[in-house]
């Protein structure tokens, strides 16, 4: 077995490649002046308030040092909220508390801290150490996804997020990322958390796959992860049409959660989504993503978008001019 | 459509670039390599008169026009004389004067010069000779040698070839013989070929230059024999036919005029010598940029000043190792802390040797994390944090040096060129990477950053391209242009056909 693949086997199974996603996605797709609306949580948790997309609730900001106080305050409210940089990237700089045991906060992995870490934490997020460039932060304070039991016995700690490609307003890709003991409850598959590539007409799960090897089951609790149906799979799908649209961005990853009582929530939006959905989905984004460039004339309503993106694994690739 | 300008831009900066520099190289006589070295030849005229206590004059033609040899420097010793330098068609003169000379006089004129390729063009223009009136018997002889060699030639060139070899033949007729016999001394033979040349109305001259294959104390000044076609002046030795200047022989004025004229004086003499001494390519290459007139050596990095030299030297070799970042990023895929980080990592280690470098970036950045795992205990504000672990560079610096002045090791004291801040944010990523990626991926990045930077040591001390790139400045150009097509570069990235490989496997299980 080779460790590596051909560049011609690589372009046949249609995956993207890091220079090419952002040279011929990022930059010609997604107007730079936009960037901000996604970069920015409170911005775009604004945004989809105002345009009715269903978001976690936010509790509160934390803008300037003095305010940090109010953090004991919102914690005794609410019992168990998450803690995030408004420009954080990629994951990193979110605490999650679930809940109070005395004077001490437990955070998702079960580890207890104390107020004033948790403080600090706030702090060092409005310091700017989470975000691009280092300038300074403002700390989001939000309600605290409870997620959908399907989810309980293929996650560890953390809550898994279903992330979606959109491109041109069409959903073009999904995975489900679960955090592992491995990724320190993080759903980030660079840190160890498994891909599960979900097929985008049905809304199933297929193989999965956890530090670049394929599996059919969780690596902590060992619960198959294959043949699972995403439960509200059309409002996913359509919730994520909906965030493209508002936004404007041509290629967007839409993150996603299922809340137990609430159902889907849109987490947060990427302006330079990932490359491992297509680990994860064992199929290259070109194929879609070309085929979706050369369609003729794109539809407008929702639902014939959908449709569209559901019928595109039927589609034979138009010929190049 | 965007590609294609992109292309198009890397394409035109490159070749720019490129042809920018052959033409210096070639022009300039810029050697493409350092350490080339490369004979001087100092040629030294030495005039001497008696003087008679009345106002004195000497003129003496000088090298003007030096085809083959750059000309590095001149010099006149020449104490109490005044001095002017004519120009005149293709010649120079110095004319020294003095109001009172007595006694033996001593003048010396010397010019440094050294080969190169570079092509000069006569200056003047000659109009056809009259045909002389040739006395007889020479008139008869001299037709006849006409009319012999016009059957055998078809342009002026082939003429001179032509004429040169039946004057020159190992067995010559009569009429040669007689065309031989008035001439006792190279000199006057090309005089000779100049008189029968004007016979067929074409314009000739007597270039007068000096043999430079070795030192000589004696040297002699040699005619060679230059025939006008219209266009260029072509040169022939009178006396093998040989055309074209040889390599070693250095024009010191044209023309059959004398090579000195004294008014009041006696006894006048002249002597040449050679020297002939070793000196680097580049170093003459400047000497020659800074005697030269023409707008590359006005606008080349050599005109400047030493120190300012220094400090382009090293400022130039940053776009390289920016190029090799931008290579090694999005032709490989390696990840590394901070973008350019690592060039300015590799420019500390010029100072302190590859391996002391590597040595040291890897204690401070290991102790520095420590100590920034304890800040971070401390719950700090990130700026103050940040600075507290500057200081703690400095002071590890410090000590380094210290302990190392005591052990004896001089090379480890130039790590206080280390760039401090630079270290300091480098702690403060990877610490951040290690909390929030783990240690793997910390000291993956770690390791990648250390690699580049390594890899930027190699080429940015590079000896020849540290030369190239100093002395052909337009080789940024060319830079540039890389730069370009690898930002429209949309092919995988190397590591990505490690990353993917997964994917056949999926497809078929």
């Amino acid at each position: 077995m080779r460790f590596f693949a051909t560049p011609r086997e690589l372009r046949q199974q249609g995956v993207l490649g890091m220079n090419q996603r952002n040279v011929d996605y990022i930059m010609r797709y997604n107007p730079r002046k936009l960037y901000p609306l996604v970069d920015n949580k409170l911005e775009t948790k604004r945004l989809a308030l105002e345009s009715g997309i269903a978001v976690p609730e936010l509790y509160g900001v934390v803008e300037i040092e003095h305010q940090i106080q109010h953090i004991e305050k919102l914690l005794a409210d609410h019992r168990s909220l998450v803690i995030k940089p408004a420009h954080g990237s990629g994951g990193n700089g979110i605490l999650v508390i679930n809940g109070r045991m005395g004077n001490y906060f437990r955070k998702a992995n079960g580890s207890l801290l104390a107020i004033k870490t948790i403080q600090h934490h706030a702090s060092n997020i409005l310091s700017g150490m989470y975000s691009l460039g280092g300038v300074p932060d403002k700390a989001i304070l939000e309600y605290r996804v409870d997620f959908d039991p399907m989810f309980e016995h293929i996650s560890y700690q953390g809550v898994p997020d279903i992330r979606i490609i959109v491109f041109k307003g069409i959903p073009t890709a999904a995975m489900i990322r679960l955090p592992t003991r491995d990724s320190d409850g993080k759903a980030n598959l660079h840190q160890g958390a498994v891909g599960l590539g979900v097929n985008i007409a049905t809304g199933e799960t297929s193989y999965a796959v956890h530090r670049n090897k394929i599996v059919d089951h969780h690596p902590d609790t060992g619960y198959k992860t294959t043949g699972m149906e995403i439960p509200h799979w059309d409002t996913i799908l359509k919730l994520a049409t909906q965030c493209a649209d508002r936004v404007g961005l041509g290629y967007l990853g839409v993150d996603i959660v299922i809340d137990r009582k609430l159902g889907p929530l849109m987490l947060e939006l990427n302006a330079r989504p990932g490359l491992n959905i297509q680990l994860a989905s064992g199929q290259g984004l070109l194929r879609n993503l070309q085929m979706i460039e050369a369609h003729p004339h794109l539809p407008t309503e929702i639902d014939a978008r959908l449709k569209l993106a559901k019928d595109l694994g039927n589609m034979r690739i138009p010929e190049k001019e | 459509m965007n590609s294609f300008t992109v292309k198009g831009w890397a394409l035109a900066l490159s070749l720019i670039g490129l042809v920018l520099t052959t033409y210096k190289a070639h022009e300039l006589g810029l050697p493409l390599t350092p350490r080339q070295n490369t004979d001087v030849w100092t040629l030294q005229a030495q005039v001497s008169f008696e003087g008679t206590g009345a106002p004195a004059k000497l003129s003496l033609f000088i090298p003007e026009n030096t085809p083959g040899f750059m000309l590095l420097d001149e010099d006149f010793i020449s104490s109490r004389y005044g001095l002017t330098i004519a120009k005149l068609h293709d010649n120079r003169r110095a004319d020294w004067a003095i109001r009172r000379a007595k006694g033996d006089q001593t003048l010396y004129y010397r010019i440094s010069v050294a080969r190169s390729n570079l092509r000069t063009d006569w200056e003047s223009k000659p109009d056809f000779p009259a045909a002389p009136d040739y006395p007889e018997p020479y008139a008869s002889a001299i037709q006849a040698v006409i009319e012999d060699v016009r059957e055998e030639s078809a342009d002026v060139k082939s003429y001179t070839q032509e004429l040169l070899k039946q004057l020159n033949s190992s067995a010559p007729n009569e009429n040669v013989e007689l065309i031989r016999d008035k001439a006792t001394s190279t000199g006057q033979w090309t005089r000779e070929i100049i008189n029968v040349l004007k016979g067929v109305r074409i314009p000739a001259r007597t270039i007068w230059g000096i043999d430079t294959s070795d030192s000589a104390n004696n040297a002699p000044l040699r005619p060679l024999l230059q025939v006008h076609n219209g266009d260029n002046w072509l040169t022939f030795n009178p006396e093998t036919g040989k055309q074209g200047i040889p390599a070693n022989y250095l024009v010191w004025k044209v023309g059959d005029r004398h090579i000195m004229k004294l008014e009041g004086g006696n006894d006048p003499a002249i002597a040449f010598s050679v020297t002939r001494t070793y000196a680097e390519l580049i170093d003459v290459a400047r000497q020659g940029a800074a005697t030269r007139d023409s707008f590359f050596s006005k606008f080349s990095l050599l005109s400047l000043p030493i120190q300012n030299q220094n400090v382009y030297q090293l400022l130039l070799m940053l776009p390289l190792g920016a190029l090799l970042v931008v290579f090694l990023r999005t032709l490989i895929g390696l990840q590394t802390f901070g973008t350019f980080m690592p060039i300015l990592i590799a420019m500390a280690f010029r100072e302190t040797q590859l391996f002391w470098g590597v040595i040291m970036f890897s204690m401070i950045v290991s102790i520095g994390l420590m100590i920034r795992f304890y800040l971070e205990k401390l719950l700090l504000l990130l700026i103050p944090r940040l600075a507290s672990v500057l200081v703690i560079v400095v002071i590890l610096m410090l000590l380094i040096s210290l302990i190392t002045n005591q052990l004896g090791i001089e090379r480890l004291l130039s790590i206080s060129l280390f760039p401090m801040v630079i270290l300091a944010m480098t702690i403060e990523r990877m610490s951040i990477i290690w909390e929030e990626n783990g240690a793997r991926e910390a000291i993956l990045q770690g390791i990648g950053s250390l690699f580049v930077a390594c890899l930027g040591y190699v080429v940015m001390t590079n000896e020849n391209l540290m030369y190239l790139i100093f002395v052909f400045p337009e080789l940024l150009l060319v830079v540039l242009g890389l730069c370009l097509w690898m930002g429209s570069y949309t092919g995988y990235r190397l590591m990505e056909l490690v990353r993917f490989k997964g994917m056949q496997g999926k497809e078929t299980e």
